[in-house]
Formats: C-alpha cells, sequence, structure tokens
C-alpha cells in the first residue's frame, strides 16, 4: 500500500466509525441498555447469588474482575448481532460498489465497538467500586488490567465479526449466542477451578477467559482462585497469547469474508 | 445471431457470453449486451431474467462464472477499483443508511467517494436541492416515503458524476409522480454525457427513456435493438377484440386468426393482419356468425408489450400471463 492509500485507508475507517457513532446518536436507548446489562449481572452475582465456591477472601474482590472480563468476552453477542444486521442492510451494496476501501466497513465496526466497550469498563469499575470493591496494586497495574481486558474485547471483536458473516442472518446469531454462555461460564469468572470436579477444572483453567480473569486479578491484588497449575501461573502469558493468536487467526478471516460476500 | 455489433472503443460496457449460477441455477446463460458511451440502453425482462444478476456482476458486487465484462474498458473481475471510481449503482432495493438521515447520508459517500470534508458537504446540499429533498432536514430516510428515499437512493449514486449509471428497476414501485421524478432525472442526466443502463420491467419505461433495448430472459439475450426495430419484429398492424364473456375466448381466437394471441383478464385477443379493413371485416362477420358477442373490436399498432410477450414466449411458454409482465 503507498501511503496515500493509508491515509484513505485512515479517512474511509474514520468515515465508517462516525456512521456508528451518529446510529448511537439515533439509538440512545440501545446503547443505555447494553451498557446497563453488564451492571445487572454484577448486581445479581454479587447480591442475590453471592459467594463463590474455592474463592479465598472478599467474594466482590473475586467477582467483579471476572465479571469485567466476562462483560469483554460477552462483547462477542453484540458485535454478532450487529454485523450481521449491517450486512442485511442495502447500505453494504453502496460501500461495497465504491472506490472506498473495503476493510473500512469492519474497522468502523470495530472502534466504535471497543468505544462502547470501553465506555462500558468505565462504567463496570465505578460501579464495583461503590459496592466495595478495591483493588491494590499500582497504578501501571490498574492500567494493564484494563489493557487486557481490552484485548480480549477485541479479540472477540474479530471472532465475532467473522462468525456473523459465517452465519449470515440474526437468526443464526441467535445459536451462537447460546453457545457463547457455556464458554462464559465454563470459566474461573464466578467459582475457582479447584472447587470444581477435576477434569472440570482443568478445562475451565485453559478457557481465554479464565486465562483474562486470573491475570486481571493477580494486577488488581485481588484474591486468587486458589489453584496451581500451569495455566493458573501463567495467566498473564496466556491472557496475552489467546486474544493475540484469536485476532492473529480471525482478522484476517473476516476481512477476507467481507471482500467476497455475495460471491 | 450476432448480438454484440458496436465497436469496443465506444462501449461503455461490453458483456460477452457472460455465466453465472447459483448452484444449481443458471441466472446467467451466455448473456451478451453491448452499450455505447452516452446511451441509455433498457435491459427488458420478467421476473428472473438475469437482470439484477448482470447489474450486481457489472458493478462488481457479485463474480460471474465465464465470460467478458468490461465497464468503461476495465475488466470488472481483475480492475474491480477502477470500475467503482467510474460507476453509480441504484439497486433494486434502498441502498442509503436507514437510520441516518438524507443529508448525513450523502455526506458520509461523498466523504467516501474522497471529495474531503467541505466539498461532501457542499455536494449533498446540491443533491438535495436538485431532488427536492432540501427540507427533509434530520429525519431518518427510514421513514421517508418510498419515492423520497428512491430519489435519495439516485442522489447518492449521483455524486461524483459517474461515467456509466446502472439504474435497477428505478421506478418499480413508485407512484406516477415519483415515476416522472425519476424519469426526469434520468433525462437530464443523459444530456451530461453519462450512460445509462436501465433494468425495467415496464415496458413504457424503456419506450421512454432507452435508446435501444435488450430483451432477456432467462439469462440470455434474446433480442436488441431501438424500441422502434423491436416493435417491427413483431410485425405490422394488429386486430384486438374484447370479448363479453371469456368462456368464448378460444373459440373467439380460431376465428380471429391463426397466430392470435389470448387474454383471459382482459378477456382479449390480440392478431397480427396483413390486410386492415378486409380482416376487420371478417373477424365482425365471422363472431356474428358464431354468435360470439364482442364489447370492442379496433385496429392499432403493435406496442412493445407484445414485443416482449412474443419474444419471451419463446423460450417459456406460457408462463407470463402474470398481471405485473403485462401491466
Ligand atoms: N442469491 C441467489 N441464490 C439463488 N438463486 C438466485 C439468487 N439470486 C438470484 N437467483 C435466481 O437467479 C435468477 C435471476 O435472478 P435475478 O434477480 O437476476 O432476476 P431479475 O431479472 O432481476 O428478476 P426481478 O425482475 O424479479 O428482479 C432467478 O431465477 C433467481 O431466482
Ligand atoms: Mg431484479
Amino acid at each position: 500500500m503507498s501511503a496515500n492509500a493509508v491515509g484513505w485507508a485512515v479517512a474511509d475507517s474514520w468515515t465508517m466509525t462516525r456512521r456508528e457513532l451518529a446510529h448511537w446518536g439515533r439509538q440512545p436507548v440501545q446503547v443505555v441498555v447494553g451498557l446497563v446489562f453488564p451492571v445487572m449481572l454484577l448486581l445479581m452475582f454479587g447480591f442475590l447469588i453471592g459467594g463463590g465456591k474455592g474463592v479465598q477472601g472478599d467474594y466482590v474482590d473475586f467477582l467483579v474482575p471476572g465479571m469485567l472480563a466476562l462483560t469483554m468476552a460477552f462483547g462477542l453477542e453484540a458485535t454478532m448481532l450487529a454485523v450481521t444486521q449491517d450486512l442485511n442492510k442495502g447500505v453494504i451494496d453502496r460501500f461495497r460498489s465504491m472506490p472506498m476501501t473495503s476493510g473500512a466497513v469492519l474497522v468502523g465496526r470495530a472502534v466504535a465497538d471497543m468505544l462502547q466497550s470501553a465506555a462500558g469498563l468505565v462504567i463496570l469499575v465505578g460501579v464495583g467500586w461503590a459496592v466495595g470493591w478495591r483493588w491494590h496494586g499500582g497504578p501501571l497495574a490498574f492500567l494493564g488490567a484494563l489493557g487486557l481486558l481490552l484485548l480480549l474485547r477485541f479479540a472477540m471483536l474479530w471472532v465475532g465479526i467473522h462468525l456473523a458473516m459465517v452465519a449470515g442472518r440474526p437468526e443464526m446469531v441467535q445459536a451462537v449466542q447460546i453457545l457463547v454462555w457455556p464458554v462464559g461460564f465454563l470459566s474461573s469468572v464466578f467459582a475457582a477451578p479447584a472447587s470444581m470436579p477435576d477434569w472440570l477444572g482443568r478445562v475451565v483453567q485453559w478457557n481465554p477467559l479464565s486465562a483474562t480473569a486470573t491475570a486481571v486479578r493477580d494486577l488488581f491484588g485481588s484474591p486468587a482462585a486458589a489453584a496451581s497449575s500451569w495455566p493458573a501461573e501463567h495467566a498473564g502469558l496466556l491472557a496475552v497469547v489467546w486474544p493475540v493468536v484469536l485476532v492473529a487467526v480471525f482478522f484476517p478471516l473476516a476481512v477476507r469474508r467481507f471482500g467476497r460476500l455475495n460471491q | 445471431m450476432s448480438l454484440t455489433g458496436a465497436h469496443a472503443d465506444d462501449a461503455a460496457i461490453v458483456v460477452e457470453g457472460a455465466q453465472k449460477r447459483y448452484g444449481q441455477k443458471r441466472a446467467l446463460d451466455g448473456l451478451d449486451l453491448v452499450v455505447r458511451r452516452g446511451t441509455v440502453h433498457g435491459v427488458l425482462g420478467p421476473n428472473g431474467a438475469g437482470k439484477t444478476t448482470i447489474v450486481r456482476i457489472l458493478a462488481t458486487l457479485l463474480r460471474h462464472d465465464a465470460g467478458r465484462v468490461e465497464v468503461a474498458g476495465y475488466d470488472v473481475r481483475s480492475r474491480p477499483a477502477e470500475v467503482r471510481r467510474r460507476i453509480g449503482l441504484l439497486g433494486q432495493h434502498a441502498a442509503v443508511d436507514e437510520e441516518l438521515g438524507g443529508r448525513q447520508n450523502l455526506e458520509m459517500f461523498g466523504r467516501l467517494y474522497h471529495l474531503g470534508a467541505r466539498r461532501a458537504g457542499e455536494r449533498a446540499d446540491e443533491l438535495l436541492a436538485r431532488f427536492g429533498l432540501a427540507d427533509t432536514g434530520s429525519k431518518a430516510v427510514g421513514k421517508y416515503s418510498g419515492g423520497m428515499r428512491r430519489r435519495l437512493d439516485l442522489a447518492a449514486s449521483l455524486i461524483t458524476d459517474p461515467q456509466v449509471l446502472f439504474l435497477d428497476e428505478p421506478t418499480t414501485g413508485l407512484d406516477p409522480r415519483g415515476r416522472a421524478e425519476v424519469w426526469g432525472a434520468v433525462r437530464s442526466l443523459v444530456g451530461g454525457g453519462t450512460t445509462v443502463l436501465l433494468t425495467t420491467q415496464y415496458l413504457e419505461e424503456a419506450d421512454q427513456l432507452a435508446d435501444r433495448i435488450t430483451v432477456v430472459d432467462r439469462g440470455r439475450a434474446v433480442a436488441e435493438g431501438t424500441p422502434d426495430d423491436l416493435k417491427r419484429t413483431v410485425g405490422g398492424d394488429r386486430i384486438d377484440v374484447v370479448l363479453r364473456d371469456a368462456r368464448h375466448l378460444d373459440a373467439a381466437a380460431a376465428l380471429v386468426g391463426p397466430d392470435a394471441e389470448t387474454d383471459a383478464y382482459r378477456r382479449r385477443i390480440s392478431a397480427p393482419v396483413a390486410d386492415r379493413m378486409a380482416a376487420l371485416a371478417r373477424t365482425v362477420r365471422a363472431l356474428e356468425a358464431a354468435g360470439i358477442e364482442a364489447e370492442d373490436i379496433a385496429l392499432r399498432r403493435p406496442t412493445l408489450d407484445e414485443v416482449f410477450l412474443h419474444l419471451t414466449k419463446e423460450t417459456e411458454p406460457g408462463d407470463f400471463a402474470d398481471e405485473e409482465v403485462v401491466a
């Protein structure tokens, strides 16, 4: 790509991001619901359902980092839904028949979703603080934790964009959504893997979500999910490697697939 | 039969032997089409003929399986970026962002055509004014009437004054006023040298707008020429008989002539005639003798409808009593 082409790619991506932001302006209720839902989940699990199994120390300190990670992972659904709805709109045909950078439509989606998730993260951290959660690490560790969370979201974004294009129709997304929940719950978000049956605990530890949740707990200085196994001890590494691998696989797949829509 | 008579240098669109299948279904089956620069070319065909398929291939939205397809001198498959720089597309379905306002849409497309933020805004205002949408404010396009949305769609396809404009059934679903507006816009473009490829099921539309017409059926061109050429292919004058009672249609058709076509819905028989007055007298007498009552008998020149039915019937008999096609 020439410098000029890169410049246009950036400009086109920015135009497409503005389009998504303009949609927010038109659908404020949807945006608010998207932000409130994880807060409800946090309050529900924190207070209604109560203490997690095998957790040493304060459950809220354990739960909040897990919920942050879960919210990032569930962003997959929002992305998928938005992409399938978008691809079924006629306007995509116009974009594809124009001399614009073809990936810009996807980048616009990506930036908008990351902005929404970052906002969601800030709100959730605020609510967590309000209900008594505290982090015990330094400011760098805190920012590192947020970075890992957004990295997981970024990976889920490209997984979501690709799966949405494979699924095609919004109805198909529901099928995937049903599968997302067990993946979300078969993790160390709510309970320590050590409290689970041995085989299940082992699966759960290797879940990318568990890696991020555990690494974020370490960085926050939150109570650990008492377990000494390779994936638990190298959670920080896994919390970087997992998302990077997912992005490396799904980003090119998604861009390629978008270029070949309706072929 | 060679349908591609024009020289390639003055052709804005060249399609030779284009093939496209969807699974087992052959949507294009060796389609040929040549459109000269600066002309309006009508592609006429019944539902499922392959009109949208060829437009999408020409607009680089769909890849063809085989054949040669060029727009403005560029191969759509190997040089899609060059093609996209030179075309405008008005698809069969609205291709604007329904959640945004009209101006927001046009400004966004202008930026994506790399006009720059200021010029994109100016261009949006020019086009809104030109298509009578200047006072729509920030109302979401989803709340527009069908005609307004179509006009906005057309405005969006004209942002950069394209060399080649594709219009896929531009007036389907519009009321007569909306149709007249779109027709006016198309005519004003042609003065500016734009090449227009227009698909339609309305023969009147092709007759009104197109310099030349290609009749497409089952993914193939079955005839090509000026509207007058095509009318001539069906022959000279025709006699129309409208019966009081549709049950006598077949009996009456046999009396009117061997090539008579019947339209049960309109209780009408239509047949080519060689000897005008003699045929009229003969028909009146024959119907009287058979005791079949006629509501109306008239002589007239053929219409494009008949050309269309005549040509598409050869390949798929009896399938076009359908109101939409005849209308
Ligand atoms: N995505 C698709 N998958 C399978 N078959 C398709 C697809 N798109 C079109 N077809 C089939 O290909 C044929 C040509 O379709 P096309 O849409 O090009 O026709 P058309 O002339 O535009 O018809 P209409 O007047 O109804 O718009 C039809 O038989 C149609 O059913
Ligand atoms: Mg069509």
